[in-house]
């Protein structure tokens, strides 16, 4: 666990621009490195990204190891693919705003009309961060990664309940925006880079595929079915 | 310059259920028929098959098989004092994209509707007086009854092989099916679905509270099944992927399944993917269509298909819009209450329900499907006395497991936070042990409720989009909470370890959350053309060539889901076309 955090450091301290300001005490303690996890990460550590850049990255990876994490239920979110996950989801058709209706004009609406930004998810998660970490350095003096873990928990709990006061951004829409996307890279099938070795399958009990039950329904009635958990590339 | 295409009897615009009926019954019947379909083709063999059919990401959350909102969508405000926006990405109701339609990744509940449903205005004035009904409900009866609709019911139910088991056979009641609902000519083709162990629990509660629980209808296959056409369908697996997926079973009923492949051998029947139907050519002096304009989405190019009749077999909301963009039809004011298309659009309560948590029971909820649930109708239509009640209509409840896919079942109990440490531990806690009952209401007629067309925003073929103004009213509220109460009675009876606050909302409507694609309305059939775009045939009153298919024509929508009628109906109005229509072409009433 704690060995697959340093690449990404290195990668940090490496990026240039958003990383010379780093010391290493600056560099975040990760939540994950403080307990003991339940069982090691299956994968290899970050494994190069196609559009997060490096401050985007570590946000993520902060963020979704405060919603996830590291504990005797699951390694942390990171650990756990997330952030290659939202990575590859934003780089791809859906971050670049496919099956959404992009003309204008742009009005504010109510909240039943749902989203009108004209930004793509890709850029809705670029201005989102760059709003929190304005507002973290308001607040706290320091960008949200580089925020203790109880801090970041607070952080994200002002988000959640509309409290922070983002500039010009809507910080609970973008708290709820993280929020799912984090839970779809723990929960989604690790096809997508998340949810590595299962963890978020294994954390719930869920099997996975090829989920063809029609005798197992009546033999498993009341009776909990325990397998081991298989994905997509199991099959393919 | 449209291309013009050579003549065909008849064009159906749009390849789901009703285009795919239509265009069977009518090249049965010896007439050359185009399908136009906006969309792309597919076969279960090979978009819906194993491995990657199981995949939550794609199908339930990025929505693979939903229409595309950049092509089209419409635009939505709770009331008219506000500005519409537009709908930017799918989410209250999610219609299909392809050939086979929504009928691709439908849940698969397969519903009759009540007698009373059908006389809907009729018999609420006969059972309690016109008093009752609100001067702002707009409901009205149906254009044929119960009784007339029943053998169409009885030749869909056998074309998707429905399970389930009748409460009434010709009359006789029989206890363990549904009692309220209307007489069978026949049983179901299929016995119903295994129960999951949550439905069996609701079932002994709620029979011991003196309810009477049936086994949910559903176009899954309870085992392999020859349907009408001679094509056969497998047996349900109990996957748990049935709503927003496609079937690698071939158990859930759909276009692709249960038609498709006749047509394709069919030589009177030619399919045209991609391709946009953007108006209708409308000759108003002599009260007929004589083709479509349509656009091949692949090149952009626009061809005239000229026909001797138009079928319109889009989801709701596309066929709609296609009268709109023609012409045809007087659009509905809601200040002064004339005019008929865009009016009576309704929808369906949904987002309620009781969640109940269980220490010691083990559910498996991956394992179950729509149908492996148990359904409750006692207070659903007016199977209950609304005297002194203040309200009308009700719910449907159901109680099983279809779906236990993680990202998004995580059920927990009331006041658990939504994310850390505690909301690890609460979720692998409870993911085995919770069960729901789902209520669903209906959704009557409001005078406000309605659809026209946008004053700003465009779809990608440049026409206005759609319109909707729709909200919630006292009534649907009291519906809430009348029916949200029994549940919560028999999910006591039930004995959780704990149980949260029944689900209901007393806000606006939402169109963001997911609720159900049960939308209706619009293109209402009646008995006369001031009260109706349609006849009792589905035949247009203003276009005697022209035949609206689908829930549009739904004057309001009861608590159930709407594929059966639907389907009933357009084996009906093919009917109507092949026995009268072509004898004699002109209005049939």
């Amino acid at each position: 666990m704690a060995n697959d955090e340093i690449p990404r450091r290195h990668f940090l301290v490496g990026a240039g621009a958003a990383a010379a300001a780093l010391t290493p005490t600056a560099v975040p303690a990760p939540a994950e490195a403080q307990q003991k996890p339940a069982a090691p990460a299956a994968a290899s550590g970050p494994e190069g990204y196609l559009t997060l850049t490096a401050p985007e990255a570590a946000f993520f990876s902060a963020a979704a190891d405060t919603f996830i994490p590291a504990d005797e239920l699951s390694p942390s979110a990171t650990d756990c693919g997330v952030v290659t996950f939202v990575d590859r989801q934003l780089a791809g058709a859906w971050g670049g705003g496919a099956k959404m209706y992009r003309q204008g004009p742009f009005a504010k609406g109510t909240p039943t009309q749902g989203y009108q930004l004209p930004l793509t998810p890709r850029e809705f998660f670029a201005a989102g961060i760059v709003a929190t970490n304005a507002w973290a350095r308001k607040t706290y003096g320091k960008d949200f990664d580089r925020l203790t873990p109880k801090e970041r928990e607070t952080a994200l709990k002002e988000l959640e309940s509309g409290k922070a006061a983002l500039a010009d951004f809507n910080g609970k829409q973008f708290f709820e925006a993280l929020l799912t996307i984090t839970m779809e890279g723990f929960f989604a099938d690790p096809i997508y880079g998340g949810n590595r070795n299962k963890a978020g399958w294994r954390m719930v009990g869920y099997p996975g595929l090829p989920a063809v039950y029609s005798t197992l329904l009546d033999d498993y009635r009341n009776k909990r079915y325990v397998v081991e958990p298989q994905s997509i590339a199991d099959f393919s | 310059m449209a291309t013009r295409l050579k003549e065909v009897d008849a064009v159906m615009v749009g390849m789901g259920w009703t285009g795919s009926i239509m265009a069977r019954e009518l090249t049965k019947a010896g007439l050359t028929v185009i399908g136009l379909e906006r969309g792309e083709d597919m076969t279960p063999g090979e978009n819906f098959a194993l491995p990657n059919i199981r995949d939550e990401l794609k199908y339930t959350h990025r929505l693979e098989l939903v229409q595309d909102p950049a092509l089209e969508t419409l635009t939505f405000r709770n009331r008219g004092s506000e500005t519409a926006l537009p709908m930017r990405r799918m989410g209250s109701f999610l219609p299909g994209n392809s050939v086979g339609g929504a009928a691709n990744h439908w849940g698969g509940l397969h519903w009759r509707y009540l007698p009373s449903d059908h006389l809907c205005r009729s018999h609420i004035v006969n059972r309690y007086g016109a008093k009752v009904i609100p001067e702002d409900m707009t409901i009205q009866d149906w254009a044929m009854t119960y009784d007339e609709l029943e053998p169409y019911y009885d030749k869909f139910d056998k074309l998707c092989g429905v399970s389930g088991k009748a409460g009434n056979l010709r009359g006789q009641k029989i206890p363990g099916g549904n009692i309220f609902e209307g007489p069978r000519s026949n049983e179901y083709p299929n016995p119903p679905l295994k129960m999951t162990e949550s439905a069996l629990m609701f079932e002994k509660a709620a029979k011991e509270l003196g309810y009477n629980p049936f086994p949910q209808p559903i176009s899954n296959s309870s085992r392999p099944y020859t349907n009408i056409e001679g094509l056969t369908l497998g047996a349900c697996q109990y996957c748990g992927h049935c709503d927003k997926s496609g079937c690698e079973a071939n158990a859930k009923a759909g276009p692709l399944v249960c038609i498709m492949p006749l047509l394709r051998a069919e030589p009177k029947f030619t399919l045209r993917t991609r391709s946009w139907v953007s108006r209708l050519i409308y000759d108003k002096a002599a009260k007929k269509v004589t083709g479509v304009l349509y656009t091949d989405t692949r090149t952009g190019e626009e061809y005239e298909q000229p026909a001797g009749m138009v079928v319109l077999s889009a989801y709701v909301f596309g066929n709609i819009s296609l009268l709109f963009h023609s012409g045809i039809g007087e659009p509905y004011d809601p200040v002064t209450g004339k005019g008929v298309l865009g009016k009576n659009y309704c929808y369906q309560l949904s987002r309620m329900g009781v969640t109940m948590f269980f220490e010691g029971k083990e559910f498996n909820p991956f394992m179950g499907a729509p149908g492996a649930a148990m359904a409750l109708d006692d207070v659903d239509g007016d199977n209950f006395d609304h005297s002194g009640l203040g309200f009308l209509g009700g719910s449907r409840f159901a109680c099983g497991h279809a779906d236990g896919r993680p990202i998004g079942y995580r059920p927990v109990p009331s006041g658990t936070p939504r994310w850390g440490a505690q909301w690890k531990k609460a979720t692998a806690k409870w993911y085995h042990h919770a069960a729901n009952i789902a209520v669903s209401g209906s959704n009557y007629a409001n005078r406000n409720n309605y659809i026209d067309l946008d004053p700003t925003y465009k779809d990608q073929l440049g026409r206005p989009l759609l319109r909707l103004t729709y909200n919630f009213v006292e009534n649907d509220y009291k519906v809430m909470e009348y029916t949200i109460d029994v549940a919560a009675k028999i999910a006591r009876a039930m004995n959780p370890t704990s149980i949260s606050p029944p689900r209901m909302r007393r806000g606006d409507y939402d169109i963001v959350p997911y609720q159900s694609t049960h939308n209706t309305g619009g293109t209402i059939m009646g008995g006369d053309p001031k009260g109706s775009v349609v006849n009792r045939y589905l035949q247009a009153w203003d276009a005697h060539n022209l035949f609206v298919m689908g829930a549009s024509t739904f004057p309001q929508q009861p608590a159930y889901n709407p594929t059966g009628p639907v389907g009933a109906l357009a084996y009906w109005a093919a009917e109507a076309i092949i026995t009268k229509y072509l004898k004699s072409p002109g209005p049939l009433v």
